[in-house]
């Protein structure tokens, strides 16, 4: 090896060596362009999936009853009230059920779980569940919920459903917002002399709510989204009333997905339509999630 | 560093002993107890997907012998010929997951690479959101585009069926592309700087940089972001069921309809097979087989990802 290298450098001299570097930076540059390319295809694809579902989705939208009507035979008669009602239905209980069991998870995660083998149990356990398929979990509702507690097909087995979908999101994200929390404020706490939940819930999590909220967003947003695990719980594609918790029930992405499906012309636009629903709802989420982050960050 | 450590150390043992003191109570024992009763939950969620699912499935394969299942080649349970095959459900999950990771993979290390190494801090903080949108959008969104518009738009030039394995394995790789994109992020983001800089010192360009000393460096993270994207489009149910179609087919054609194993899943449970039915016990059965082969490649991604921790802290 090292005979080689004296060899090349005996037998040329040294202005000969060209590192041609101007060609790789070239090349480099052309790479820069290749990856910002491949990172806006995917935005591409979003403006124009947004922009085609709008261009679908307006006309039907705009006409009279469709958001207050209930679901007619004629693609252009009709409305989607009771899917809507189902979603932000289900989208409140979920919040109510998944957010104090997932942030009660968390904290019992980093602020009291000893070291021990069975708490990386549940700690392994919690990011398994964040893999398994929204339609595996709808088979843990059909089992748990319609067959064994016996609700039947109903809101209340969509939304617990949803709730344990929601649940390992909510958990990871809450234990990094709490373990985010500085120590020195859980001793100046301990300080004067308060007990541990007193700490946990006057100074802890008032500090982790803005972290705490990203998680509930996110996991809330993709509840009120998901369709995989309500087919099987049992959601139904057509009702005539506002579904209530003990009653068969409507979501909008169930909703959308029986318009994709009848091959009449024109329920493709009331699909179109229905998106843009679905996604404007998801936005008003997000918008006051982002208002209560702030509201909440002044606490720092 | 030294020092830190001590005071570090010496911090939480005065917390801990200042925690013991101030949880003597009982009302404290009992929020506790609530709070532990929270975590007891996940486990739970555990326990009721195994036992509800493999109960069921137990049943099935008291009807159905597991060679039926396992060496069949066809998947007719709805019809009056009954074969129970499972290969060409894995055959429509295998190609549509393909599709989808040939999209998911480029697009997601490009992101994951341009945001790490190209991007101002300003345009990261726009860039890196906006990304991540198209993990937000639902999924019965995308089925809609695929079908409604990417189908279309490809049938101009190729021979598509109106449902096809080729536009829902595009559309999910859209999807995927920021799983993939924000872990590799992560994992490129944490290859020390001293890295990138030993490389610089001795002459080499940038991108030299990033493909032979911080991608290799990375790997192991990236592997694991692949094999969660893997696993997302193993599951993913909606795109594939609205785009695909719902014809099992052991083909790797990409322009025509296949059903896969979550497809075949919302199909038998929107339709009318009595509870109890051997029929009706597929969708258990099909769910043992999606639950344990996304199970297995999460504990394998997480498995790589944490063997990659351990080597830059």
């Amino acid at each position: 090896m090292a005979s080689s290298i004296s060899r090349n450098n005996s037998q040329r001299p040294s202005e000969e060596f060209s590192p041609n570097v101007e060609q790789r930076e070239r090349v480099g540059k052309i790479f820069e362009i290749i990856f910002l390319i491949g990172l806006s295809i995917g935005l591409v694809v979003l403006a124009v999936l947004v922009f085609d579902v709008l261009k679908d989705g307006l006309g039907r939208l705009l006409t009279p009853g469709f958001l207050t009507g209930t679901p007619s035979r004629f693609a252009d008669q009709g409305g989607i009230r009771p899917a809507i009602f189902g979603s932000i239905l289900l989208g409140g209980l979920v919040m109510l059920i998944a957010v104090p069991i997932g942030v009660g998870a968390a904290l019992y995660l980093e602020e009291y779980a000893p070291k021990a083998w069975w708490t990386d149990v549940i700690e392994i356990n919690v990011s398994n569940l964040a893999g398994v398929p929204s339609i595996v979990y709808g088979l843990l509702g059909l089992g748990v919920f319609n067959y064994l507690l016996n609700f039947g097909p109903a809101l209340l087995s969509g939304a617990f459903t949803l709730s344990l979908l929601s649940l390992p999101v909510i958990i990871v994200t809450a234990r990094e917002a709490i373990r985010a929390v500085p120590d020195s404020l859980r001793q100046a706490s301990y300080g004067l002399g308060t007990t541990k939940w007193q700490t946990v819930w006057n100074h802890v999590l008032p500090y982790a709510v803005p972290g705490i909220l990203t998680g509930v967003i996110i996991s809330v947003s993709r509840a009120i989204g998901d369709a995989a695990s309500l087919i099987v719980v049992g959601a139904v594609s057509f009702l005539t009333f506002n579904p209530g918790l003990f009653q068969r029930f409507m979501a909008l992405p169930i909703q959308i997905y029986t318009y994709i499906t009848r091959p009449e012309p024109g329920f493709s636009n009331a699909a179109a339509a229905s998106i843009i629903v679905l996604l404007l709802l998801i936005l008003v989420l997000n918008g006051g999630a982002i208002y209560l982050r702030q509201r909440f960050s002044r606490f720092k | 560093m030294q020092n830190t450590n001590f005071s570090d150390q010496f911090n939480r043992e005065s917390i801990g002993s200042l925690e013991k003191h101030a949880s003597d109570d009982i009302q404290e024992k009992i929020i506790e107890a609530l709070l532990f009763g929270c975590a007891l939950i996940s486990v739970f969620t555990t326990f009721g997907i195994v036992f509800i699912i493999f109960r069921v499935t137990f049943d099935f394969f008291k009807e159905v012998s597991l060679a039926q299942f396992f060496l069949d080649t066809k998947w007719t349970p709805l019809f009056a010929q009954k074969h129970f095959g499972i290969w060409p459900l894995i055959n429509g999950t295998f190609l549509t997951t393909a599709i989808a990771m040939l999209v998911a993979i480029p697009l997601g290390l490009c992101s994951a690479i341009y945001l790490a190494e190209y991007a101002s801090p300003k345009a990261a903080a726009i860039l890196r959101p906006a990304v991540e949108l198209l993990a937000g959008v639902p999924t019965v969104v995308y089925g809609y585009f695929a079908l409604l518009f990417v189908t279309p738009v490809l049938r101009l030039f190729l021979p598509l069926e109106i449902f096809n394995a080729l536009s829902a394995g595009l559309m999910m790789g859209i999807m995927i592309s920021p799983t993939v994109g924000s872990i590799s992020l992560d994992a490129i983001q944490s290859v020390p700087r001293s890295l990138r800089e030993g490389a610089y010192a001795i002459g080499v360009t940038k991108l030299e940089t990033i493909i032979k000393v911080v991608l290799p460096a990375a790997l192991s993270g990236i592997a694991a972001s692949i094999i969660l994207g893997i696993s997302r489009a193993v599951g993913e149910t909606m795109t594939v069921l609205i785009a695909a179609g719902q014809e099992p087919r052991i083909s790797l054609n990409p322009f025509q309809s296949v059903e896969t194993m979550t497809a075949y899943m919302a199909q038998i449970s929107g339709g009318d097979s009595p509870r109890g039915s051997a029929n009706y016990n597929t969708l258990y059965a099909v769910g043992a087989v999606l639950f344990l082969l996304t199970l297995f490649l999460n504990v394998v991604s997480h498995w790589i990802s944490n063997r990659y921790k351990e080597k830059y802290d």
